[in-house]
């Protein structure tokens, strides 16, 4: 079964300190192709940390991180998102002051090639490219019901919407692994019933791997095909929403009765 | 679809065509004071260097206290080049042209050389060093000798041991600054300068570069995270802004027959963030109107004599409190409101 697929993500025993706080330790996890795993546990465990050290916010103290095969030791942020990992925040962070459409055709900067000159005078390959451009990012509105709004503000969309919009800014990057950052918090239960099926639909359109956090279990149970669960920064346990649901340590340290 | 920020751009460059036609047919019809017509290339001059600035300092959000640096970059390199020029036989339009594209590319050459290795660093780096960087051109360039002759050009630094040979001209003389400038500026000249910078600033904010400033200084966290090197959009900011600078420094110099290096020094400066500020940040017309309006002020303001800066600076107070009021600033917004919802009814009824 997922022997057969190829890992997209790779991570082994990785941990981070700061100061004399470990945030995080011994976290090994393998995320493959097409994937949506879920990474749960309670406040303050470390999980919006794995995702800064993931992409190097924060330089992980110890362990390794593979994307595709290729070690991400030595890159910084920007080199992270180019070779393949885009992430939304758990505290939005859009570009507040511009338009949706502004926001997204951000997210497109290093698929746009003309030059400063080219642009500063308009030339042929200007135009053409700013319509490609266009076009990719309404299609990526169009995904997140958002396309009526291409023009408004950003920052005065309604929290859901902003989700949205983050998200469609951080597929606008053509990424092979997507990290989303408790993407259901604020939505009612309709909104979260159409945003499972739209992650679902990303992973199936694009043909991307997802790691998700999300403290909302039926968004997490319900898409998710595996479940890392973490506790005081360290793993509790790891296997599918049914193992996991099942997990006497899980159930007491995190789910409840 | 035309969106409301295309509209205000297409305003404000009909705005600045429509001066020059009004500045122009008074100037015919001789309904211009010698003092304005005099001032008009220096406003031209000042309002590029601004626009350059305000892309630095409103845009892309860094403090920069060394435009009038970049000016005399571009305004002593003029005065060299225009000074080769004219001793091949070359005079006019073609000299002007060519010193102010000389001195644009002078100045985002030093620009990027001083600009690379500071905004690798987070804080306000650049705020400190185009402080020193303004004072170090400034003292330089008053120690500099240049002259040309049948051989070349001759450089002396702090003591003139320029000997020229027979027919040679002195270009640059230290403390005593650029003489025996040939003045080819003129109002068409820095009109048409304006408007070349007014399209390409805002054809740098519409395009991904612009996107890219936008968003560095929106959000540092989230523009890295899709990508984007805070370092290069900033830089690119700066460089820009330092060629306008340049440019403008040319069309400055090339207006005068001798002029300072000291003209250039903290206060012109200063006095352009001023500018900036008053006009808002990353608001070009607003820049363009708040440039013209100081420039042109101090001057009127002559008849006051030793009162002249006092009333100056009161004015300025006045409009800063103005245009930060709250209670005005609602108020206009509501106008606004009002005026759009009845150009909506207009609009609907027409149907
Ligand atoms: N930059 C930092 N400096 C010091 N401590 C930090 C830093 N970032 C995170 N921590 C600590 O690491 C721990 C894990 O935080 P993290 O934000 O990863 O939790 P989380 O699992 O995402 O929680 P939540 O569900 O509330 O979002 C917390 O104790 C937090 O205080
Ligand atoms: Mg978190």
């Amino acid at each position: 079964m997922s022997e057969t697929r190829t890992p997209v993500l790779k991570i082994t025993d990785l941990g981070i300190d700061f100061g004399g706080l470990t945030a995080v330790n011994d976290l090994s996890l393998c995320v493959y192709d097409k994937e949506i795993y879920g990474l749960i546990g309670p406040n303050g465990a470390g999980k919006t940390t794995v995702f800064n050290m993931l992409t190097k916010v924060y330089q992980p103290s110890r362990g390794t991180i593979e994307l595709c095969g290729q070690s991400t030791e030595k890159m910084n942020t920007i080199e992270v998102n180019k070779a393949g990992i885009a992430r939304t925040f758990q505290n939005i962070r859009l570009f507040m002051n511009m338009s949706v459409l502004d926001n997204v055709k951000t997210g497109l900067h290093n698929d746009i090639s003309y030059s400063v000159f080219e642009s500063i005078f308009r030339l042929p390959r200007f135009g053409k490219q700013e319509k490609d451009a266009d076009a990719k990012a309404m299609e990526l509105l169009k995904i997140f019901g958002l396309e009526e709004k291409a023009d408004l503000i950003a920052g005065n969309l309604p929290y859901g919407e902003q989700r949205r919009l983050e998200i469609a800014r951080a597929l606008a990057t053509s990424p092979k692994l997507l990290l989303l950052d408790e993407p259901a918090a604020g939505m009612n239960p309709q909104e979260t019933e159409d945003l499972m099926k739209t992650i679902r639909f990303v992973r199936d359109h694009f043909g991307i791997a997802i790691l998700l956090i999300e403290h909302d279990m039926k968004l997490v149970m319900g898409i998710c095909e595996r479940i890392t669960v973490l506790n005081f920064g360290m793993m509790l346990a790891e296997g599918t929403p049914d193992e996991i649901v099942n997990n006497p340590e899980v159930v007491k340290a995190y789910l409840g009765e | 679809m035309f969106s409301p920020k295309r509209r205000g751009r297409t305003v404000s460059l009909l705005i600045v065509i429509l001066a020059y036609v009004i500045l122009q047919a008074m100037i015919m019809s001789g309904n211009l004071s010698r003092l304005l017509i005099s001032l008009l290339v220096p406003v031209c001059a000042y309002i590029v260097a601004a626009l350059g600035l305000n892309l630095n300092v409103g845009f892309s959000g860094e403090l920069n206290l060394g435009q009038a640096g970049f000016m005399s970059i571009g305004a002593f390199t003029s005065v060299i080049l225009a000074g080769i020029l004219n001793a091949n036989g070359i005079t006019g339009i073609p000299v002007l042209i060519l010193c102010i594209l000389a001195g644009a590319a002078m100045a985002a050459a030093v620009g990027w050389l001083i600009s690379v290795p500071v905004l690798k660093l987070q804080g306000d780096y650049l705020a400190i060093v185009t402080l020193a960087f303004g004072q170090i051109i400034m003292s330089l360039i008053n120690n500099l000798y240049c002259g040309i002759d049948s051989k070349g050009l001759h450089f002396a630094f702090v003591t003139n041991t320029i000997e020229l040979a027979e027919g040679g001209k002195m270009l640059i003389s230290g403390p005593m600054g650029a003489t025996g400038v040939s003045t080819v500026s003129t109002f068409t000249a820095g009109f048409i300068l304006v408007v070349l910078t007014l399209l390409i600033v805002y054809n740098l904010i519409d395009s991904r570069s612009g996107r890219a400033i936008t968003a560095a200084r929106d959000n540092r966290i989230a523009a890295e995270s899709i990508g984007i090197s805070i370092s290069r959009t900033k830089t690119l900011a700066f460089v820009i802004s330092s060629c306008l600078g340049g440019a403008a420094g040319a069309l400055y110099a090339l207006n005068y027959s001798s002029f300072v290096a000291t003209k250039f020094d903290f206060n012109s400066s200063i006095l352009l963030l001023v500018y900036v500020v008053l006009g808002g940040l990353g608001n070009m017309s607003g820049t363009i109107i708040s440039t013209a309006v100081l420039v042109v002020l101090p001057e009127m303001l002559r008849f006051l004599q030793n009162y002249r800066m006092l009333i100056y600076a009161v004015v300025l107070i006045v409009i800063m409190l103005v245009s930060n009021n709250e209670f005005l600033k609602t108020k206009a917004e509501q106008l606004k409101k009002k005026l759009s919802a009845n150009r909506k009814k207009g609009a609907a009824e027409n149907v």
